[in-house]
């Protein structure tokens, strides 16, 4: 931009907030300006701020007393506590599959590698509810495997195990997906470099690529944590709905309100709308840090 | 892409070229540990991915085929079909609209609060889907802060076939936005200055030079906001009404099936959406294809885009961008 407008043949200085002539042929007058951008305003308050803010003030509609009140429910206390567990299993084992696939994919040429790449995109275009039913034809009752796995003891659908499948089937994706352009960006001379002083592949991994990847791998995380607290429709086929045992926090929104405890239904909804405003802030940070990472790794390049 | 070549290696494959093998899995890399991640990749893709998908397959193929047919055209079924294709489109083309509207301004104009606005955009990847429904169930009812407005109008919203389509273009909002986005932060403004300076109007320089230029990211993003409606279930079963033949989509039907113990006819069904979203799939990356192929000269603005921020989304054109 700066260059462009040092062609520019404007003698005199012009003035702050104002167009310069040769601005004002490619951009529209004030008031069609204006008119643009309070209809954005309009769609996106409707469409996004309204719903949001309608989840605190439901929530807080029988005071503050009973909104606490709600969230220290039992039934809720364990399905907070469910949605926790399922997160800190389905992230790290995505995240381990996540650094092993992109190191593979990024580091490597190998046959059919954007076949592989397609299979691990497959999953964001199954719809929820039948990445639950496909967990729900191998191991339920009818299913494949239910008739072993009774026989055995071992339940997986209704339970937590399956809950645990479906939202690894639902988040699997999301951290490869970060790592794989970050790491084919930055290329492999300085894990060559590493190797060739003689660093160890694990001290080559933990010292060079972890630190260069840590922002995606981030980034990765906060939207895979977010979709596995969020998950409904998947885990609603494989949970069965157990109050206090397999319903997670989703769930748990689901059948308060279909009781009609409306106020407790959007008390517990207030704290996944927390964690959406929260992850929508850190993705705002990790993606301003990705931004100075790839500045750097153009310059370096 | 930087494939490592040590500086002897071209001579040493050139002094020998009868020793390299004609097929080679992999080029030769310095680099530890494929071998390992690779085998780990490939085992926790199928087992998690690729080995449950075959299974739904495989257990369609065991129903015959009168009895598949049955379960996939019911009336009520084919209602299903009517509304879950009709309001994912009207939806999707809200979405183009509007998505478009809210880019261009995010780009081009400057106004208070932009960036928040502009993180805000991707609130429906974050919100749960639940959460988006019973707002929005709440917001569109007689007494919410909408529905107030609209009831006496005698728009009705809540627990109709149009909060099926209100709810689904909340979920697809961001797929839209975040497409256009990047492309047009992209595009140069000289093509507009040189159309200015030819004598276009700006509505002219729009229609002939930016709107052909975006086409291709304005149509993926209709396609992932369409693809993304088929398959949305959380947010639509609460405003939905969920009345059968009238206001009752195809995920809820799978589920209905499911919990009445019709096994069959949940994977009936389960195939023929799989089969809808990854024809559509297909449909997008040919169409991109093809594009591309015709407007090999305006090959800049009219790549493929890359929906970076988008994250949950399907995403079609990363085989063409890789």
């Amino acid at each position: 931009m700066s260059d462009s407008a040092s062609l520019d043949v404007v003698a005199k200085p012009r003035p702050l907030h104002s167009l310069s002539r040769r601005d004002a042929a490619v951009t529209e007058s004030r008031p069609v300006r204006i008119v643009l951008i309070a209809l954005t305003l309009l769609f996106l308050g409707a469409f996004l701020v309204v719903p949001l803010a309608a989840v605190f003030e439901m929530a807080f509609s029988k005071g503050v007393v009973y909104y606490l009140g709600a969230l220290a429910d039992p039934d809720a206390v364990s399905a907070i506590r469910l949605t926790l567990l399922v997160a800190a299993i389905s992230v790290p084992l995505n995240v381990v599959f996540g650094l092993a696939a992109s190191w593979a994919i990024a580091k490597f040429e190998f046959r059919g590698k954007s076949l592989l790449m397609t299979l691990i995109d497959l999953p964001f275009s199954v719809s929820p509810v039948i990445a639950g039913l496909v967990y729900a034809l191998m191991f339920g009752a009818q299913g494949w495997l239910g008739p072993w796995l009774e026989a055995h003891d071992i339940q997986l659908i209704f339970a937590v195990p399956g809950i645990v499948m479906a939202t690894v089937f639902v988040t699997f994706p999301f951290v490869a997906r970060e790592l794989i352009p970050l790491m084919q960006a930055q290329g492999s001379e300085e894990e060559e470099a590493a190797r060739v002083l003689g660093a160890s592949g694990w001290q080559m991994f933990s010292r060079v690529t972890l630190p260069n990847v840590k922002w995606g791998l981030l980034y990765g995380v906060i939207l895979c944590n977010a979709r596995a607290m969020g998950e409904f429709g998947a885990v609603s086929v494989v949970s069965g709905h157990i109050r206090g045992q397999t319903n997670t926090m989703p769930l748990h929104v689901e059948i308060l309100y279909n009781e009609y405890n409306f106020a407790a239904a959007f008390a517990v909804a207030s704290l996944l709308a927390l964690l959406a405003l929260v992850t929508l802030g850190l993705k705002l940070l990790a993606e301003r840090k990705l931004t100075q990472v790839r500045v750097e790794t153009v310059q370096t390049v | 892409m930087s494939t490592p070549t040590l500086p002897h290696r071209p001579q040493a494959s050139a002094a020998a070229p009868s020793r390299r093998p004609a097929w080679r899995f992999r080029k030769p890399n310095a680099l530890p540990g494929f071998g390992l991640t690779l085998g780990f990749t490939v085992a926790y893709l199928s087992l998690i991915v690729l080995i449950p998908l075959a299974a739904l397959f495989l257990n369609a193929a065991t129903l015959d085929w009168p009895h598949f047919v049955r379960a996939v055209s019911s009336p009520r079924v084919l209602a299903s079909y009517r509304l879950t294709f009709g309001a994912a489109a009207i939806a999707a083309l809200v979405n183009a609209l509007f998505g478009f509207l809210v880019a261009w301004v995010l780009v081009r104009y400057t106004f208070p609060f932009k960036r928040v606005v502009d993180a805000l955009v991707d609130l429906p990847f974050a919100l749960p889907t639940s959460v988006a429904g019973i707002s929005l169930a709440a917001v569109y009812s007689a007494n919410g802060w909408l529905g107030q407005w609209l009831v006496p109008l005698g728009i009705q919203v809540a627990f109709t076939r149009l909060g099926v389509v209100v709810a689904l273009t909340f979920i697809g909002l961001p797929f839209v936005v975040r497409t256009v986005q990047p492309v047009l932060e992209e595009f140069e403004r000289e093509q507009e200055e040189a159309a200015a300076c030819l004598g276009a109007s700006r509505w002219l320089t729009f229609r002939r030079i930016l709107l052909p230029a975006l086409a291709p990211a304005l149509l993926t993003g209709f396609s992932l906001a369409f693809a993304r409606g088929l398959g949305e279930y959380g947010s639509v079963i609460f405003i939905a009404g969920n009345v059968p033949m009238k206001s009752e989509i195809t995920s809820l039907l799978i589920i209905t099936k499911l919990e009445q113990f019709d096994t069959a006819g949940a994977t009936a069904l389960a195939v023929v959406m799989l089969l809808a979203s990854f024809g559509l799939l297909l449909l997008i990356n040919l169409l991109q294809w093809w594009w591309q192929r015709r407007h090999s000269n305006t090959a800049i603005q009219g790549r493929a885009p890359s929906a970076r921020g988008v994250g949950l989304i399907v995403e079609t054109e990363s085989a063409d961008e890789r």
